[in-house]
């Protein structure tokens, strides 16, 4: 369709139109990109001394002499190493023997059903609800007490929190897995995955070992970028580590945070220094996992040139499907145990459940909670309304003026989600101060959108393009202009796609923590922040109350976006699936 | 005075730098061309240029006339040129008389005269009381007259057919092609149909241009 509405151009009431739409992806790329530079340059300056309006005009290794003084770097620097390896490539484990082992399955079909809640509960819900389960007072060590454990108080013993990260990882991974499993179910569809398997499995190979050796490569090379994500975020997340990681030292994140808050702002050149330093971290991080790529592939090669066929497909299936309950199951009792702790009345160890239930602390917290849900709303819809239509008009003139986008523009798609939060965020508050554009509900919002938008645009580019265009065709054939086509036929037909796409990035906005905290310079309350706040306070009643209303909120627009197509399109049979 | 009917002049599609179709003829009022040709041939790929959605990867030189006027370089929703694809692609998020209304020329005017329209042509096809339904709910031969009724409420000035006929059984296949082509001889438009069935083309009683 491109060429032909761009002959409509020439009529003077399109042009102004025809001129704006072509730009629309530059004008997205700057939105997105132009604050992570402007944060990176906003991080690099103080970290080598250069920042006037602190009276820091003399470039030079300070900050870093003073970083590398602070006896907790080692440990630091060695624990956001660890778990982020450790947390992506167990996610990516568990993830692709799941589907070696039971893609094509009806275990698999429920698997996925389960994916979408599992993704839009947001990460610090998620770590609440896994520490209410493993804590020693937790779900877990009450269930096994005193029968098994002999344990007639909570035991002290340092299950959260521990000083390896341990439970830090089991945190990202059951929020990681449904991410790649995501991920990897899109590629997949790309591939004609079970064809392939099924003619490995004729020839002689192991459904496992088959899936591995002939659609792993291919999905891989897909998932590339998703996988680098994971990494990337599970080396420097902030919230989760605050509610599941080591105290003292702090991950390297958290650290930084601490030096950004601090009242002396002199600590902001040190913050800054530990910033970059967190950055060449994930860099390097990023190229170790690389070279394994690359040494993996080549034992892999080997691998499928022994002929070697497998086996152990039972073995295998039970213990790819106990891991996949264990993490899925960590979430939803987790949720589950959040539930009853927020109605819980008094609750004593080792008894299963609370002696009474009460509405108590939900009523005591409903007037304090009630202006935070509205702000989170407003910042989470007026995010996802700007991604939206920025996603649409590039999609739209991708479209009409044939601008396909190449592998680099995915690349530029993930940099939002590959450059550490904390490492451009740092910089583009001590920007934002100096210029005096923080701490107001706009800034939140601005920073919000650089991560609500690859979502969104990942959501929805794949339904978009993959829609009919002989539908428009015919429509034009019968006389409606590009516009009429677009209104009328293509956004109607792909409601489903869109609100999907929305309630994506809804939930992104959501769960969004430091963007909100930094850009908002604490003066922005959304339940995220509250909910991370009370961590250190302890009052499990009110975090669960905190971290309920965050996960209802996240979930809610992925039941709507069930919901109104299943309505508005109740009688057209052609649209219930798709 | 312009010649009544459809003229491709000296019509070339390239792909490539490689001559795809090549085509220079004349289609009168009520008759029928049939382009036949294996598939891949780009007897597709020749109608979507007639229609002005050829895709930007192709390039094309050569003249499109209906009725002496030349569109070659019109918008497609400027030529009035309809057209039936193998699917029927009825938009599956309006119902049956509202699939029609889009068809409908917005010269015909008010919400009462635009229901009674389409409550009429249901009836010509044979669907009387139609309107509401779902068109996903109707049989093959259903949907392939409601695609040809909305063409038809479009007001053509010329036919093209993209293998209409071959997603239906032989019996409807039948009735259908004669529908379609007693449609276009009644209102005097002419026809170009790709095919690669030679039943096809023998029904339709013009003309073969055959495509390598």
């Amino acid at each position: 369709m491109a060429a032909t509405c761009e002959t409509q151009s020439v009529r003077a009431v399109w042009s102004v139109r025809a001129r704006v739409l072509p730009w629309a992806p530059v004008l997205t790329l700057g939105i997105m990109l132009g604050p992570v530079v402007a944060g990176v340059l906003g991080t690099l300056g103080p970290a080598f001394g250069y920042m006037p309006a602190l009276g820091g005009d003399e470039v030079g290794l300070d900050a870093f002499a003073m970083l590398f003084a602070w006896p907790g770097l080692v440990p630091a620097s060695v624990l956001s190493v660890t778990t982020g390896l450790a947390a992506t490539a167990l996610s990516l484990l568990l993830v692709s023997v799941i589907c070696a082992a039971w893609s094509g399955s009806a275990v698999f079909r429920m698997i996925e059903r389960l994916l979408s809640p599992l993704l839009s509960v947001p990460h610090a819900a998620a770590a609440f609800g896994l520490a209410f389960l493993i804590a020693p007072s937790g779900w877990i060590a009450r269930a096994t007490s005193p029968w098994l454990t002999g344990w007639d108080r909570p035991p002290d013993v340092l299950i959260l929190q521990d000083q390896l990260g341990l439970s830090l990882t089991a945190g990202l991974i059951v929020k990681e897995v449904p991410f790649l499993l995501l991920m990897t179910l899109a590629a997949m569809s790309q591939i004609r995955t079970a064809q392939a398997r099924d003619t490995a499995v004729a020839l002689g190979y192991a459904p496992v070992t088959a899936w591995f050796k002939t659609v792993f490569p291919r999905v891989y090379a897909q998932i590339r970028l998703p996988v680098y994500a994971v990494l990337a975020f599970s080396m420097t997340v902030v919230d989760v580590s605050l509610i599941l990681g080591p105290t003292t030292p702090p991950t390297l994140a958290v650290q930084i945070l601490r030096w950004m808050n601090d009242p002396d702002l002199n600590l902001r050149f040190l913050a800054s220094a530990a910033a970059v330093w967190q950055l060449g971290l994930v860099i390097g991080a990023l190229l170790l996992w690389r070279i394994c790529e690359i040494g993996v592939a080549g034992l892999g090669r080997r691998w499928v040139a022994s002929g070697a066929r497998g086996g152990a497909t039972r073995t295998v299936r039970a213990l790819s499907l106990a891991a996949a309950l264990l993490s899925a199951g960590a979430i939803l009792f987790g949720i589950l145990g959040l539930f009853v702790w927020s109605f819980a009345g008094f609750w004593s160890f080792p008894d299963l459940l609370p002696d009474g239930f009460s509405t108590r602390t939900w009523m005591r917290h409903a007037m304090s909670l009630w202006p935070v849900v509205t702000e989170t709303v407003v910042i989470a819809a007026s995010a996802t309304l700007v991604a939206l239509l920025l996603t649409l008009a590039c999609l739209e003139a991708e479209e009409r003026h044939g601008l396909r986008p190449g592998a680099r523009a995915l690349w530029l798609l993930y940099v939002p989600l590959i450059v550490p939060q904390i490492a451009f965020l740092t910089g583009l508050q001590t920007l934002a101060i100096f210029a005096d554009l923080d701490g107001n509900r706009m800034a939140v919002i601005a920073v919000h959108i650089i991560f609500v938008l690859p979502y969104v645009f990942l959501s929805l580019a794949d339904p978009f393009r993959a829609w009919d265009a002989r539908y428009g065709h015919v429509a034009r054939a019968l006389g409606a202009s590009c516009d009429g086509v677009l209104w009328r036929v293509r956004l109607p037909m792909l409601l489903r796609p869109i609100l999907t796409a929305a309630a994506v990035g809804f939930a992104v906005s959501i769960g969004q923590f430091l963007p909100t905290l930094l850009a908002g310079a604490g003066r922005v309350q959304t339940l995220t922040t509250e909910a991370v706040a009370l961590a250190s306070g302890g009052d499990r009643r009110v975090i669960a109350v905190y971290a309920l209303s965050q996960t209802a909120l996240a979930l809610l627009p992925f039941a709507l976006a069930l919901l109104v197509p299943a309505v508005v399109w109740r009688n057209r049979r052609g649209l219930r699936h798709g | 005075m312009a010649e009544a009917g459809l003229t491709l002049e000296g019509v070339v599609i390239l792909r490539d730098g490689r001559t795809l179709v090549e085509i220079s003829d004349h289609v009168a009022p009520g008759d029928v061309l049939t382009v036949m040709g294996p598939s891949g041939s780009g007897k597709s790929t020749l109608l979507s240029y007639v229609i002005g959605t050829l895709d930007p990867g192709f390039a094309a030189q050569g003249r499109v006339r209906l009725n002496g006027r030349d569109i070659t370089d019109l918008a497609p929703e400027a030529r009035h040129v309809g057209i039936l694809f193998q699917d029927e692609l009825l938009f599956p998020h309006l119902s049956v008389g509202d699939n029609l209304a889009f068809g409908l020329r917005a010269t015909v005017r008010g919400r009462a005269e635009r229901a009674r329209r389409t409550a009429a042509a249901l009836e010509d096809i044979g669907l009387g009381g139609y309107g509401d339904r779902d068109p996903d709910t109707l049989s093959g031969g259903q949907k392939a007259r409601v695609a040809l009724m909305r063409m038809l409420l479009s007001g053509p000035k010329a036919l093209l057919l993209d293998e209409p006929f071959s997603r239906l059984d032989a019996e409807r296949r039948d009735k259908i092609r004669e529908l379609v082509f007693a449609q276009a001889r009644a209102k005097g438009l002419p026809v170009l149909l790709v095919t690669h069935d030679h039943a096809d083309a023998k029904a339709a009683g013009g003309r073969v241009h055959l495509l390598e």
